[in-house]
């Protein structure tokens, strides 16, 4: 069985006065235990959002308009209050952008080790004192820490320091399922690197499900076995991390491609992705991508193509995705 | 410490800066208030001794003497306390009326301030924490309406109402005429009985600058990362809202106390105007009404270095509440 | 005096709450479009709508209070201390005065006072924050000393001793009073959103475009802290409203003009309570209560316009 599974996702901000964006429309997600995921795409096409609402975040006015989300068996979209409370216990954690500021900045990281501890501890069991020290300690450790860090307060770690304190505080209960979102976006690029490493291995170690949520395309290509890009709040490629290294398949994937250079190369050509990403307020009829795709059709114009096989994975495209295939290969998603 | 000396310093700018501004005033105002003071004086046929008239022309603006000499004799002066007489209470010293009422003040403002603070507070927190849901609307305007009510008007209809109609209370005073003020349990039981409507008054009229304050910034704090963090990592809601939210919304709500304390004085004022408290605030009331200006001056003084010595308080007590300025 | 900080504009740190407008590119909107488009947006919020109509009311009286009195307020023509009659809607004062139209006079003293000491209290706040928050350096340390200065200082002792010395006896030495002490919150606010301001891109690059001081000031910075200004506007207006009360209350102002403050006054000089004459005391309070209310009111709107998070859902 799947340790995720996501069907028909469809979340909205509905503002009090103003246009109801769709942000993440009709998705499907399946992930099984231990996948190491990539989630990509431009800003506002619904990545975090998605992550958001896999971990239950959302908060108003943004709302889970529809879909269900399935953790370990377990319908989790309609859980509320105390019942997904237990649930967190039970092994899925977000890990947010900020790292600097998802730390109180009145409580030491001990205490905020503590919180984590007492707020899920069962009959009987109650990390006082040494007993919390001791493990607080141990998940320091596993994100190369000191466990000198834990009588510190927040403001006296730098931004580095504080994101592997949240990711250890993430890993406090043994999630079987972790979101990063966009973990090293705020950091610069040397720390950047030590980070991802530092996800990396605890991720082969613990064997968690991580989804890493980034605009970086070149970050998640290195880390990830497996990358979904997202375009205009939909999945439009699925594909294992080396084969979209070594050409993409969507053209939009492409076009992302080309727009990173390699600092080292003697030419560099930086290419841009002309036009703009669609109004999440109204309906698409076709292909979001159509109006800037260089490969457009007819037929990208009326029908939105859904997510076909191609290559060792899949992708929402007419021309090089033929829905034709999808019929015999296994669709997910109802409309 | 940085910042603990920079507060320290602030205060002792500011202390000067408010008794430069006390001596300035009378001597800035137009049609003397000197003379105005000295032929009340005269008129209520009072005796004055020489000693007394220096300590008031010193205080309101002598005719002879530099502007230094007699900035430096108000400064000696007020270290020895020395105020002066004033026509109201001819038989003692200003000093002594003033210290005959400071007690009084301090526990009628210190004790509602504690109380106002912490349930506008606690109010505040609840609000923001459930906002948008009845219970914030009914706080907000609640607290909305309370602010508007002029607190002598309050106190006239807790009068009218309470003390008159009902007569649960007593008319006014700080203890029954005819007591003398002691420490035995009786008179303190009178005492208390005579405060809880002026501070009941006060308590009401000020509540609701902590709700608002606390209110806003809860909703400022609950946007923060660390709380949504929190709720990530599946803590408890109660500890959330507390230990994360309000414990960090709390900060800026201390900071402001401060600036707060200057309008519940002023209230004070006039509540105990009304009730004919014998604190500070009414000495005040009276000075006003027999335009005596040596005791006005004097308990201008007195309030307004109460007031910053609080405030400097309150400065020392952020340094345990807010680590970060510790390490400065 | 009491706190009427309601929803009071951001405190420093929060001077992010300010939804930027970003730079203004043509003129500065006409200022009647600007004011139409402002009353739409207020109108919108409920409270503020409660407010706005009780303002309007209160200006509707008092401009055409001649109409609306029955008797002239000073007029001493009738029976002293009787209850409310046919003749009499509100009873006579000690004095023999129609009380109901000493109401309605008194209005306009109420509004002129706030209006105008706020807006004086207001003006001072926006010369001396702006000032001060542009300019970084030595004239902003005066200028902030001076401001922490006055706000520690305890603004109704102050006024009093003001009112006091002065003996004016003018409603516009009121409105000098509370305005001089009362300037001091706004100042700081403003300040610190200026100093905000300073630094954002769009100001920057008009520093290095070469404009001058003055238009940079009035036509990148100050558009941006309309709402910042309007609230400190309104909440000066209800502080104002209630020291100039205060101040009648305690009998330093003008007996001679009428004005809610001053029928306090009167009646608790002649115990009017104690004679049974509760209308003389409740209707002026609940008067001045409900205009001071009414602009905190308007500024919960103005409040939800510059901070998305305060919001009404």
């Amino acid at each position: 069985m799947a340790l995720l599974e996501a069907r028909g996702v469809n979340v909205a901000y509905t503002p009090a006065r103003g246009v109801r964006i769709w942000s993440v429309r009709d998705v499907d997600v399946t992930l099984e235990q231990g996948e190491f995921v990539g989630l990509v795409g431009e800003s506002g096409c619904g990545k975090t959002t998605l992550g958001f609402a896999l971990t239950r975040m959302l908060r108003p006015p943004a709302h889970l308009e529809s879909g269900t989300i399935s953790f370990d068996g377990v319908d989790i979209s309609t859980l509320d209050g105390e019942e997904l409370r237990r649930q967190r216990r039970n092994g899925f954690a977000l890990v947010l952008q900020s790292g600097m500021n998802a730390l109180n900045p009145v409580r030491t990281v001990e205490h905020h080790f503590g919180d984590i501890f007492n707020a899920h501890a069962r009959e009987g069991e109650k990390y006082l004192g040494a007993a919390g020290r001791t493990r607080g300690a141990e998940l320091l450790d596993m994100v190369r820490l000191d466990a000198e860090v834990l009588s510190r307060y927040p403001h006296e770690l730098s931004g580095g320091m504080r994101q592997r304190v949240a990711i250890a505080l993430a890993l406090a209960l043994e999630p079987r399922f972790i979101v990063f979102d966009e973990p090293t976006t705020a950091l610069d690029v040397i720390v950047q690197g030590a980070i991802m490493q530092t996800i990396k291995d605890l991720q082969h170690d613990k064997g968690f499900t991580a989804v890493i949520i980034s605009h970086d395309l070149g970050v998640v290509l290195e880390a990830t076995s497996r990358v979904m890009v997202m375009y205009a709040g939909r999945i439009i490629e699925d594909q294992p991390s080396t084969d979209l290294a070594r050409g993409a398949h969507h053209p939009y994937t492409e076009a992302l491609l080309n727009c990173y250079a390699d600092p080292r190369a003697d030419e560099v050509r930086i290419e841009g992705i002309p036009g703009n990403p669609p109004d999440l307020s109204l309906a698409m009829a076709g292909c979001p991508y159509e109006p800037r795709c260089p490969l457009a059709v007819e037929i990208c114009k009326e029908t939105d193509p859904p997510l076909a096989p191609l290559g060792r994975g899949r992708a929402a495209c007419h021309v090089r995705a033929p829905a034709a295939r999808a019929v015999a290969a296994e669709a997910p998603g109802a409309r | 410490m940085r910042y603990l000396r920079r507060k320290v310093l602030l205060f002792l700018v500011t202390l000067w800066a408010a008794l430069t501004l006390n001596f300035a005033l009378p001597r800035l105002m137009p049609g003397s208030p000197v003379d105005a003071a000295l032929a009340k004086i005269a008129s209520t046929g009072v005796p004055v001794t020489n000693a007394e008239r220096a300590a008031i022309e010193i205080q309101l603006g002598a005719p002879h003497g530099s502007v230094i000499s007699q900035y430096w004799d108000y400064l000696t002066n007020l270290l020895h306390l020395n105020f002066g007489t004033s026509f109201s209470f001819p038989t003692e010293t200003v000093a002594q009326t003033i210290g005959k009422a400071l007690p009084w003040t301090l526990v009628l403002v210190g004790t509602t301030t504690i109380f106002a603070f912490i349930i506008g507070t606690l109010l505040g927190v609840y609000a923001g924490w459930r906002r948008g849901k009845t219970a914030d609307s009914t706080i907000t305007v609640g607290a909305t309406f309370l602010a508007a009510f002029p607190p002598f008007w309050l106190g006239l209809l807790a009068i009218y109402w309470l003390s008159y109609t009902l007569g649960w209370f007593p008319l006014k005073g700080g203890y029954s005429a005819g007591l003398t003020p002691n420490l035995s349990p009786s008179f303190l039981a009178d005492a208390f009985n005579h405060s809880v409507l002026p501070a009941l008054t006060l308590a009401i009229t000020t509540l609701s600058g902590w709700v608002f304050g606390m209110r806003n910034n809860m909703i400022n704090t609950l946007g923060e990362d660390y709380v949504t963090f929190a709720e990530a990592n599946g803590l408890r809601p109660r500890t959330v809202a507390l230990l994360y939210a309000a414990r960090n919304a709390l900060l800026p709500n201390v900071t402001a106390f401060g600036l707060s304390l200057g309008a519940i004085v002023g209230g004070s004022v006039l509540v105990e105007g009304v009730f004919s408290y014998p604190g500070l605030g009414n000495l005040l009331y009276i000075a006003v009404s027999n335009h005596d200006f040596p005791l006005m001056q004097a308990l201008f003084l007195v309030i307004t270095m109460s007031m910053l010595l609080a405030i400097f308080v309150v400065d020392l007590l952020y340094v345990r509440l807010d680590p970060r300025v510790r390490q400065q | 005096m009491t706190i009427v900080t309601s929803a009071p504009p951001p405190q420093v740190p929060g001077a992010e709450a300010q939804v930027p407008l970003g730079p203004t590119s043509d003129a500065i909107p006409g200022p009647l479009r600007f004011v139409g488009r402002a009353l739409r947006t207020l109108w919108s919020n409920g409270k503020a709508r409660v407010g706005l109509v009780i303002i309007a009311l209160n200006i509707l009286v008092a401009v055409f209070a001649p109409l609306i009195a029955r008797h002239s307020p000073t007029a001493t023509d009738f029976a002293p201390y009787s209850s409310p009659s046919a003749t009499n809607w509100f009873g006579t004062t000690g004095n023999g005065q129609d009380v109901f139209s000493q109401m309605v006079y008194g209005a306009r003293i109420s509004l002129l006072v706030g209006l105008g000491a706020g807006a004086l209290a207001t003006l001072v706040a926006v010369a001396i924050g702006l000032v001060a928050g542009y300019r970084p350096g030595p004239i902003d340390e005066v200028l902030s000393f001076i401001t922490n200065l006055a706000l520690v200082i305890p603004a109704l002792p102050l006024m009093i001793i003001l009112a006091a010395y002065l003996q004016g006896r003018s409603v516009w030495t009121i409105v000098l009073v509370v305005a001089f002490t009362s300037w001091a919150t706004g100042a700081r606010v403003i300040r610190s959103q200026a100093s905000t301001l300073r630094n954002r891109d769009y100001v920057t690059s008009a520093v290095f475009s070469g404009e001058r001081l003055f238009r940079i000031v009035f036509r990148e910075i100050l558009p941006n802290m309309t709402s910042l200004v309007a609230a400190s506007f309104f909440a000066a207006a209800t502080a104002a409203i209630m020291a100039e009360a205060s101040l009648e209350f305690l009998g330093l102002g003008n007996p001679s003009t009428v004005s809610w403050g001053t029928i306090l006054y009167f009646a608790e000089q002649q115990n009017a309570l104690l004679s049974g004459q509760w209308v003389l005391v409740f209707a002026p309070g609940l008067a001045i209560a409900l205009l001071a209310v009414s602009f905190t009111l308007v500024n919960f709107g103005v409040d939800a316009l510059s901070n998305p998070r305060l919001r009404e859902k």
